[in-house]
């Protein structure tokens, strides 16, 4: 027990760290499985940690409620530029999230309510390992549900060929708009969770590196399953605790992290099916 | 409310100064196999995308069922009961056959989220029946045996079929087969030929383009010919054959039958 | 006063338009959007930096020195990682992401090496020099930097529409295999390309780093933004449009800033591009993203 507390007390910012960006990946898994690359994640993260900072500060309001709020604020962001922005395909999409990150952060740098470039001080503690534990669950285990029903299969043939998908009765509009705000949903109660445990927040930690931070992760641990961006999550967490040395580093592991599985392991780390075929080709020759 | 399926008026679409057709008019009767047919180049696939929504007409009218489907998005076109295949098959192939064939079933899978997240039997009976169907038509195409096969691994012909069996998934008053038999070894061609009778008879309406002419004249009971963007004959494929012009656009290009 | 804003939007506006063209260059003939055109941007300052620092070069000598350097950058971009996943056939969004991260692992090499405070160039290497002309204080420098940027755009332009090359580079944003058919040598050309657009890119980071007399690792981060605003306004693959473009984001950048706020200034661009996505996603002169294999 002893060991336990002493491991905990040393680790335990880092583990919740880990589960918040499991979250983040997971948010951003979620739209690529509908085929969109959405930079704006970032932002969406931004916007419910200051909504839900806000709260907490200047309302006091119970956490449960703060958390949800953290969650629905930039949702309904989504919702509003989700319709006009989901019309833009591939790269343009890309770019206009991007944009949007931009206007959104640069929001935040300029407003007095969240306290300009030094951002917000004090926010309380309220985070406890249990509530990412469940809220993370939770996110798994819808998102996993959701996979394997009808809205799976309509994400997935929206990846694959929008007009096809169209034909087969997909109301596909309605059906990225549905991946872009769930996407932020979980993003932004990730932001809330994130909040209430690092106790200062600025416009800093919104911006694009941050979205191609969140990219990394998932693209590195895998795009194919659920289980990949949580794996990629943690590595990149956890990269740097493991190699000291490549502290100061971080942002160039990441690039190179990009570079070389774009190149090399195009579906990242976690991919089922070269796992699989590896395994069997194994067994195969000890046969 | 007319007994024809499909009634095109005066279509005609142009891209910039390209005119890709004129003044097209047809009837698709209910319960019959209409055939398009003409060179390449005449427009044909793009007579599909007009009725399917993936393009729209500069003038004319596309009424389905009596009802006009200019303007109706792709999806809703679907929903009234148009399915389509495509010339160069557009399968999902990361998915293995039984859920490329249960995309097709999306329509018919009514429930909700909250019914989806807790997992409830009524969720659970509608997937266990879509699966249920989709291998029932994989099995109407003779795929069955490759259920879990990923779509990408198909030879060519059964790329076809599949695309066909999902097609059908959607439950389609008017299936729309954009060159069913391309890449088809001749008793692929007949067993399809017998499946395409077989809809028939159970009362959809098959409306195709294809350029095996033996395939067409065999099965088609009426068949509308396109040449640069205009209709220049139509009729029974008795009245197509023996129709000079045709010949002289096209028949008399190729070997006949 | 006006005509003084004006100036400093010119100014400003060329350089925005000399990157965006090399930008656009890659993205209509390589169908790629390059986004380490802002780390070359910013290979380019430091190059020129340290060559007239520890080199003593003169700062033209230094410029072509920088151009040479950041196009050779470009290059081996496109060898080591653009080429491998052209062979693969890549969905547009892989090479996208790979040169994510290059960009990042540029930026932080350079903070590396040269510190992540800004450095400048020394005053001797300056162009000196200011004429007043009425209320406006020209400074040499200005002069030169629109020059430079208009004389390299002119002479881009004027090979695009007028020699052989420039065709051969047109056929293949029409349709790389159909150039290929005609005996087009289109990998040669891509390597061309990036090489050319990334010394157009180096280019414009030593004239903005003179502009500004500030050089840090980050600087390639905002252009790039701002290229996107630019290419997209404009139109992708669009020449024309790029200097336009880059002209037009100049002057509404410069004139928010003077008569709104310092800050409404960074948001023009993002907010112009954002609205010209919802409203006419092809931009002035665009083409589609799409184009035939």
């Amino acid at each position: 027990m002893e060991g336990f507390n002493d491991f905990w007390s040393t680790y335990s910012t880092l583990v919740f760290t880990v589960g918040v960006h499991a979250m983040l990946a997971l948010s951003i898994w979620l739209t690529l499985s509908c085929g969109l690359l959405s930079l704006a994640n970032a932002a969406f993260m931004g916007i419910g940690a200051y909504v839900s900072a806000l709260l907490t500060l200047q309302l006091d309001g119970p956490f449960a409620a703060v958390l949800l709020a953290g969650g629905v604020a930039p949702a309904l962001v989504a919702l509003i530029i989700g319709a006009p922005v989901l019309r833009l395909s591939g790269v343009y999409l890309a770019m206009a999230t991007l944009a949007f990150g931009e206007v959104v952060r640069i929001t935040i740098l300029n407003l007095e309510i969240t306290g300009g470039p030094e951002g917000l001080n004090g926010i309380p503690l309220a985070t406890e390992g249990w509530h990412i534990a469940l809220l993370l669950a939770l996110t798994v285990y819808g998102l996993a549900r959701l996979r394997r029903s009808k809205v799976g299969r309509a994400f997935e043939s929206i990846k694959e060929d929008e007009v096809a998908a169209r034909l087969m009765g997909i109301n596909v509009d309605r059906y990225k708009l549905l991946a872009f705000v769930l996407g932020a949903f979980i993003a932004g109660v990730a932001g809330a969770l994130n909040a209430h445990f690092t106790f200062f927040i600025s416009p800093r930690e919104y911006g694009f590196e941050n979205a191609v931070d969140i990219l990394t992760m998932t693209v590195l641990g895998g795009t194919s399953s659920l289980f990949g961006p949580i794996l990629g999550a943690t590595i990149l967490a956890l990269l740097p605790e493991v190699l000291r040395f490549l502290h100061d580093f971080r942002a160039l592991v990441n690039g190179a992290v990009l570079v070389l599985v774009v190149l090399f392991l195009p579906k990242g780390i976690w991919e089922p099916r070269r796992i699989r075929a590896w395994l069997k080709r194994n067994k195969g020759d000890r046969a | 409310m007319s007994a024809n399926l499909l009634s095109i008026r005066q279509l005609s679409k142009h891209f910039g100064g390209l005119n890709v057709l004129h003044d097209v008019s047809f009837e698709v009767p209910a319960g019959s196999i209409y055939g398009l047919i003409g060179p390449n180049g005449a427009g044909k696939t793009t007579v599909f995308n007009l009725i399917t929504g993936l393009l729209q007409p500069n003038s004319g009218s596309i009424d389905f069922q009596g009802e006009s489907l200019i303007g109706v998005p792709s999806h809703r076109i679907t929903h009234r009961g148009i399915a389509r295949t495509f010339q160069n098959i557009r399968i999902f192939k990361e998915m293995d056959l039984l859920e490329n064939v249960m995309v097709g079933l999306h329509d018919h899978l009514d429930y909700g989220g909250l019914a989806l997240f807790f997992n409830t039997p009524a969720y659970r009976a509608a997937e266990e029946k879509a699966r249920a169907r989709a291998l029932e038509l994989l099995t109407w195409v003779g795929l069955d045996h490759k259920a879990e096969l990923l779509a990408e691994n198909l030879s060519y012909g059964d790329q076809r079929k599949l695309e066909f069996a999902r097609a059908l998934a959607t439950e389609p008053k008017l299936l729309l087969l954009d060159e069913p038999v391309a890449g088809m070894n001749p008793s692929e061609k007949t067993i399809l030929m017998e499946e395409i009778r077989n809809i028939r008879n159970r009362g959809y309406g098959v409306f195709m383009i294809e350029h095996d002419m033996r395939f067409v004249m065999g099965l088609c009971d009426r068949i509308a010919v396109l040449n640069f963007g205009r209709i220049i004959a139509e009729g029974s494929p008795d009245e197509i054959r023996n129709n000079p012009e045709v010949i002289e656009a096209y028949l008399g290009k190729e070997d006949a039958a | 006063m006006l005509e003084q804003q004006l100036l400093n939007a010119l100014t400003l506006g060329s350089v925005y338009a000399l990157f965006a063209l090399g930008f656009t260059l890659v993205f209509g003939v390589l169908a790629v959007i390059n986004l380490s055109h802002g780390a070359v941007f910013m290979v380019g300052s430091y190059a020129a930096l340290a060559l007239v620092t520890r080199f003593e070069t003169p700062l033209w000598l230094a410029m072509i020195g920088a151009m040479l350097i950041s196009g050779t950058l470009g290059l081996l971009i496109d060898v080591l990682i653009l080429k491998p996943l052209r062979a693969r056939n890549a969905p547009h969004l892989i090479p996208m992401i790979a040169t994510i991260g290059v960009s990042i692992m540029l930026t932080t090499t350079a903070q590396g090496l040269f510190g992540a405070e800004a450095l400048r160039f020394p005053d001797e290497t300056l162009p000196a020099g200011e004429f007043v002309i009425g209320d406006v204080h020209v400074r040499a420098l200005e002069i030169a930097i629109v020059a430079i940027a208009f004389i390299l755009m002119a002479v881009l332009f004027t090979i695009l529409k007028r020699s052989q090359l420039g065709r051969a580079l047109r056929a293949i944003a029409e349709s790389p295999k159909a150039a290929w058919l005609l005996g087009i040598n289109v990998e040669g050309l891509f390597h061309v390309t990036s090489f050319v657009a990334a010394a157009l890119g180096g280019i414009a980071g030593v004239l903005i780093g003179l502009d500004f007399n500030a050089i840090t690792p980050g600087m390639g981060q905002p252009i790039l933004h701002k290229g996107i605003a630019v290419i997209i306004l404009g139109g992708m693959g669009d020449i024309r449009g790029a200097l336009i473009g880059g002209l037009f984001l100049g002057f509404a950048e410069v004139l928010s800033k003077a008569y709104l706020s310092s800050q409404m200034g960074d948001a023009v661009a993002f907010g112009l591009l954002f609205l010209i996505l919802m409203v006419r996603p092809s931009g002035l002169f665009g083409r589609k993203l799409e184009r035939k294999a």
